[in-house]
């Protein structure tokens, strides 16, 4: 009994002892294979926004030891115009992003499933636009939107209209680019909810047609009910798209003529490496990420009261 | 009657054709003509074929963009493959303290704004003696690459039977060896993703270009186009040779396998 007694707590140390050594074996291996990742991250992503806020505080032109001036920075830039004007501009994009690129998207992608011949080939061709770089699309668009040689002039004058400088005017540039980024990520939005479409079962048109429902009723009854899901999770890519939106304005416009096409992202690069002004651009910058944060936790506490109330849920 | 109803249908369909095909139609015609022939009729489609601009182009250094644009995107691609598999694999398969956080963490610089963290990535570049070399890129690259790269690879190595894994591991199998041997085979599609959003995107990419690199040595091909513009401020033609052949190895990609493409750019959003 003694024996059996001494045998069975040796037993269990012993599995005590092998199931720490699996632990401490484990705890390698995640180490082992997590640090490279967390490495580049911490480097390039986490120090650096650390590194912003901190910047942010100082008068800096980049090269020399920076002075201290507390919270300075963000004082001029809750009074500079310009700022506001950025801020108001990425405003727009987000409202064209879900207002006007989401819903042709959705469009475009009802097209893909229209009963005509040759759209297999043409929805190809839809999906151009996604593939190009930014800087060649920009660069392609001002040729377009040239007031003398360009196509689009051109199409206006067939309707009668004339010419317009479309990039050196204030209000024009800002719908001419606009009109650019909806051109460019429409065809993305179109995937998305092709993807969605496709996963709708086929049953609930039947039994809607059965019902004698017009081709209207089922869209409005059974299609976007069910693309509700979608439609959010689009929209918050749109939302977060457009806080990052950068590329086609510095290529288009560079943000003129006169800071008319102004966003956060390129009065911070301009402030950064044009003028040198590396402290006033850091406190730009950081106020991006914290509207970018503050918009990432709005979405999740509406996530979260969405999964509780279990509206528009899957 | 009923073919009559769709000739809406087919109005929507060739005007979205047009919109979004056009651009691309003129840019093609338009690389072909001689300065004058665009000067006389700017608007005409494929009525010449001068290939005197694609060798005006190459002349002016797009090689050495190419060819620097094909080296940092091979190189960051294949590191974020291999370091973002790694990360993902205890993230999604094992059960730890930080697993969320961790995955938290990667997932939410999808959603950050990279101009927040451009200035200390440049004063870094410099403080590490590699501003303006191809070796700035790589790192941000690399770094910005993997939220969506971990984000689609724990999605997909989620899916996989943990039997499998159990099975190996009775076998004596170490998590280097599943890693390798069970999970890796099972993740191809999901690894065909990541190589194709991460690779056409990096291919793309401008802002850390524009801030990291100077000198024409160096430049990749968004950043070389955009200098191209002062070239060819006049020569329409030029610039729109240098367009089409910029786009051209995304454009034979595509052509080639649609749905891989597709699949591999909203990878991220669309399951499956």
């Amino acid at each position: 009994m003694q024996q059996v007694h001494t045998s069975l707590s040796q037993v269990k140390a012993e599995a005590k002892v092998k199931a720490k050594k699996r632990k401490m074996k484990n705890v390698l291996t995640i180490t082992l294979f997590v640090s490279p990742a967390l490495i580049v991250y911490a480097l390039y992503v986490i120090y650096p926004i650390l590194a912003t806020l901190n910047y942010s505080f100082y008068d800096w032109s980049g090269s020399n030891v920076g002075t201290f001036i507390g919270l300075q920075n963000y004082v001029q830039l809750f009074n500079d115009s310009i700022f506001w004007t950025a801020l108001l501009n990425n405003t727009w994009i987000t409202l064209t992003s879900v207002f006007v690129q989401i819903p042709l998207g959705l469009i475009m992608a009802l097209m893909l499933f229209a009963p005509i011949k040759g759209i297999k080939l043409m929805s190809s061709v839809y999906f151009f636009p996604f593939l190009m770089s930014t800087v060649a699309i920009g660069l392609l668009w001002i040729y377009m939107f040239d007031p003398i040689n360009g196509s689009i002039n051109q199409l206006i004058n067939f309707f009668g209209f004339e010419n317009v400088a479309w990039l050196s005017g204030e209000n024009s540039a800002l719908i001419a680019v606009l009109f650019v980024i909806v051109w460019q990520f429409a065809p993305f939005y179109m995937i998305l909810f092709r993807a969605a479409i496709v996963g709708i079962p086929e049953e609930l048109y039947e039994a809607a047609e059965i019902d004698g429902a017009k081709p209207w009723h089922k869209f409005i009854k059974i299609t976007l009910p069910l693309l509700m899901p979608t439609i959010v999770s689009s929209s918050i890519l749109a939302i977060v798209g457009s806080l990052k939106a950068f590329d086609i304005f510095y290529v288009m416009t560079g943000g003129g003529p006169n800071h008319a096409t102004e966003l956060m992202g390129t009065y911070m690069f301009k402030q950064a490496f044009v003028n040198f002004n590396m402290g006033y651009a850091s406190a730009i910058a950081f106020v991006m990420f914290f509207i970018a944060l503050i918009v990432v936790i709005i979405i999740q506490v509406l996530d979260y009261y969405r999964q509780k109330k279990g509206v528009f849920s899957e | 009657m009923k073919s009559l109803s769709k000739i809406p249908l087919y109005l929507v369909a060739v005007i979205l054709l047009i919109v979004s095909g056009y651009p691309f139609v003129y840019m093609i015609s338009t690389a072909l003509k001689t300065q004058g022939e665009f000067f006389e009729q700017p608007f005409s489609l494929f009525t010449s074929f001068t290939l005197e601009n694609f060798t005006n182009v190459f002349q002016l250094g797009l090689t050495s963009y190419f060819v620097n644009s094909v080296i940092v995107t091979v190189i960051a691609v294949g590191a974020v493959v291999i370091i973002g598999a790694l990360a993902s694999y205890p993230i999604s398969r094992m059960k730890f303290k930080f697993n969320r956080v961790l995955f938290l963490l990667f997932i939410s610089g999808m959603m950050l704004p990279i101009h927040a963290t451009l200035i200390p990535i440049f004063k870094l570049s410099e403080s590490m003696g590699i501003y303006d070399t191809l070796y700035a890129l790589i790192g941000p690259y690399i770094a910005f690459s993997l939220p969506i790269s971990i984000f689609i690879l724990t999605q997909f190595m989620r899916e996989i039977p943990k039997s499998l894994e159990e099975a190996a591991q009775m076998d004596g199998c170490t998590h280097l060896g599943i890693f390798r041997h069970v999970i890796m085979p099972m993740l191809k599609p999901a690894l065909m993703a990541v190589i194709i959003y991460n690779a056409i995107h990096l291919w793309n990419e401008f802002v850390f270009a524009l801030v990291l690199i100077s000198s024409p040595e160096s430049m990749t091909l968004p950043l070389g186009l955009q200098a191209f513009r002062g070239d060819f401020a006049v020569n329409v033609p030029g610039l729109m040779a240098a367009l089409t052949l910029a786009s051209l190895p995304i454009l034979v990609v595509y052509l080639f396998s649609q749905e891989k493409v597709v699949k591999g750019l909203t990878g991220g959003a669309v399951k499956g």
